[in-house]
């Protein structure tokens, strides 16, 4: 989060203390109630303009952030920009100018290159919030799980929290990492060496598994991640069965876990790769509530940069 | 012809030894005489006020975007740069569009250099055509056409066998071979040296042993060809190490590094700052501390400012998509200095040093010897700023910061050729 300058940002997760996070968190769970009870406030951004600058194609948590806009009244437009064409630099800078002539007050941006949005909000007089870019961050995806997480056990501190799949090339285990990080939890992070970096078990409260068993022992989540079909024979990992044999959360790993631990999965899912149904499918597995929790923390999200911005 | 005598200057030059007190003469575009009795009447006079007058410094190693890419710096712009830096010879690589690898053109960037006449411009010729790395160039008429060594810029050689040809068809030129060390597969798609901040910044990375695995090979294909062999921007510790060793062992091996491998690290790309972003990238503080270790021991024989001019649409783009490369020709000196050698050390690096492994006859002081001079105040500070530097490429890894060591004239073949803001010239 950038509040440094005038015009306030949320580019990552990295840098914000329990301080930080605690208010999102907060005003996503009352937001979550509301929007249960169909009861969500329409004049929190009525009159204001979002955004949802796609550069990379993601139905899921554009859908998320346009039901959170509009569940606040807020007008939103959605963009997809293709990135087939050469220069795509250009095009980024300038959909900003184009962006700024516009007058959008919040700017949801999803880019394939680490630090676009960073980039971009140098540029535009708007908001930005980091819907995902490249292998960086994905701020709201770990305030969901943050938030999803907390209400299971009435804090978000003290856990032991598994992670296992693609961590190397998956922003939401950065952003993850960061969040869970400076709430004080025990990190374990299990995955092939080719895609779990050696770099990130220099983190304090944070432990690196090549042998998926030894992270999920009494851990108190289990959160998976994608591992791509475009990984297997590309030289990071043999193949999908070889995978899911040797690091799938199947039933007999995840009895290894605390009784009654959370399965979580920011999705989409390869069932059969990194989960097996079985499991996706439990008793035990909050995944839908992780999608519910979202719309809920980017109202809570667009709602704080708003106010931030425009003071009352 | 013109006389000119400097007074109350400190001549250094690395060269002789020479540091102290003096005045030099300089006739008809050459030294004259050092601490001469006297000087021929209408001679002009430069006083020093103390100042340090030592050989104009010589870059081995930059590039201009002549021919091909002149947006980003011309041969007529990147001058300006130069001699405001205090640099009298510069070696451009040939890795331009078209490349340097035909004789004509080897004739057209000297011609070009010869117009403008501020500094002496001394071509490389392509080791392969094109600088693709797969063709040998015809180097044995590159030579002949002047060029002062064979490289491919910024490229390596990924085929082993392709190098060892051409190591071995070099021998009989009795030239130097100037090689990018880094293995080009192992860097493939990276932009950030290895690290738990590259890792935290999701940018594609590099693992530092790319160069030491290029040195390695590049080291024992020498070996085995009797080529000559010279490693520019060395960057890491363990590269270093192997060529101290292949040096005790008598390789022919020598090899630059660049200011900002030993005054900047990886952390300096936070935030995504793509000025910073350079090839090869970065590196950790243990790898600085061994450039630094290496300037000061002598494994390494030059420096080079690694001048790799770009515009700003180049830079304003996400890291990875951004132009690798920065700025160095103005900022030569003064982030040098900074290296903490004894100073009669660090102008040797910048002088005499990479005249010799170009066999350039320039970077001495000798009676007789071209008057390319630099004239420089070694306490005076000044700050860089991207956007008012000279030359047209403002990509500065070094904004911002204050350096000390400022240039106040510079003469080329006894002709001034740039005088510090607010001096009469």
């Amino acid at each position: 989060m950038s509040l440094t300058h005038h015009i306030p940002h949320l580019l990552g997760i990295e840098g914000m203390t329990e301080k930080d996070i605690t208010p999102f968190l907060d005003l996503a769970e009352s937001y979550a109630l509301l929007s249960r009870s169909r009861n969500a406030p329409r004049d929190v951004l009525q009159g204001r303009t979002v955004i949802n600058l796609f550069f990379e194609d993601s139905t899921r948590t554009r859908t998320s952030f346009e039901l959170a806009a509009k569940r606040l009244g807020a007008d939103v437009v959605n963009m997809t920009v293709a990135t087939s064409s050469v220069n795509k630099g250009e095009t980024l800078l300038d959909t900003a100018s184009t962006l700024n002539a516009m007058h959008c007050d919040l700017l949801v941006v999803r880019h394939a290159q680490s630090g676009a949005p960073a980039l971009l909000s140098q540029k535009v007089e708007a908001s930005v919030v980091n819907a995902g870019d490249g292998m960086h961050e994905h701020p709201t995806q770990a305030l969901l799980d943050g938030l999803t997480i907390r209400r299971h056990f009435g804090r978000l501190s003290g856990l032991k929290i598994a992670i296992c799949g693609d961590i190397a090339h998956s922003r939401v285990a950065r952003s993850d990492i960061h969040l869970l990080r400076a709430m004080g939890n025990d990190i374990h992070l299990a995955g092939p060496p080719t895609l779990l970096p050696g770099a990130l078990g220099t983190l304090d409260g944070v432990t690196l598994h090549h042998n998926i068993d030894d992270a999920l022992k009494d851990a108190d989540v289990a959160m998976c991640l994608r591992v791509q079909r475009e990984r297997m024979g590309s030289g990071l990992v043999p193949s999908a069965r070889e995978y899911f044999s040797l690091f799938g959360l199947d039933r007999r790993r995840l009895a290894l876990a605390k009784p009654g631990a959370l399965v979580m999965h920011p999705g989409p899912m390869n069932r059969g790769v990194e989960i097996a149904s079985a499991v996706a499918d439990s008793p035990q597995s909050v995944i839908s509530e992780q999608v519910e929790m979202g719309v809920a923390v980017r109202m809570a999200v667009l709602d704080r940069l708003s106010r931030m911005k425009n003071p009352a | 012809m013109s006389s000119i005598l400097f007074e109350n200057v400190r001549l250094i030059d690395p060269a002789s030894g020479r540091d102290g007190k003096g005045s030099l003469l300089v006739e008809n575009g050459r030294i004259a005489a050092i601490d001469p009795k006297e000087a021929p009447k209408a001679a002009r006079i430069v006083d020093g006020n103390g100042a340090v007058l030592c050989p104009g410094l010589v870059d081995m190693r930059a590039s201009f975007g002549e021919p091909g890419a002149e947006y980003r710096e011309s041969i007529d712009s990147g001058i300006q740069a130069a001699v405001a830096g205090g640099i009298t010879s510069l070696a451009l690589l040939p890795d331009t569009d078209p490349a340097i690898d035909n004789p004509a053109l080897v004739h057209y960037i000297r011609r070009r250099g010869e117009e403008t006449g501020l500094v002496s411009i001394h071509p490389y010729g392509a080791l392969t055509k094109g600088c693709a790395g797969v063709e040998m160039a015809e180097i044995g008429l590159l030579k002949k056409a002047g060029a002062v060594g064979f490289t491919d810029g910024a490229r390596a050689i990924a085929d082993t066998k392709q190098m060892r040809n051409l190591l071995a068809y070099s021998g009989f030129l009795d030239t130097i071979i100037i090689l990018h060390p880094e293995d080009p597969s192992l860097a493939k798609g990276g932009c950030a040296t290895a690290s738990p901040q590259a890792v935290k910044m999701g940018l594609p990375q590099i693992p530092a042993c790319a160069e030491a695995m290029m040195v390695a090979r590049d080291l024992r294909l020498a070996e085995l060809t009797g080529a000559r062999i010279h490693f520019g921007h060395i960057s890491t510790g363990e590269a270093l190490g192997l060529i101290a060793e292949a040096k005790k062992r008598g390789t022919r091996v020598t090899c630059d590094t660049a200011p900002p491998y030993f005054a900047m690290t990886e952390a300096d790309i936070g935030d995504f700052r793509t000025y910073a972003k350079l090839s090869p990238p970065l590196r950790l503080e243990a790898d600085r501390q061994a450039v630094l270790a290496g300037l000061a021991d002598g494994t390494i024989d030059a420096i080079a400012s690694d001048h790799s001019p770009a515009d700003a649409d180049d830079k304003r783009l996400p890291f990875a998509q951004a132009r690798a490369g920065g700025t160095g020709l103005v900022t030569l000196l003064g982030v040098t200095l900074r290296a903490g050698l004894p100073l009669l050390d660090a102008l040797r690096l910048l002088t005499v040093a990479p005249a010799r492994l170009l066999g350039l006859e320039a970077g001495t002081l000798t009676i007789g010897a071209a008057a390319d001079l630099c004239l420089f105040n070694p306490e005076e500070e000044w700050t860089v700023a991207a956007g008012d530097l000279p030359g047209r490429a403002q990509n500065t890894p070094f904004d911002g910061q204050t350096l000390k060591g400022r240039i106040l004239r510079t003469f080329h073949h006894g002709r001034e050729v740039f005088t510090a803001e607010g001096l009469s010239s």
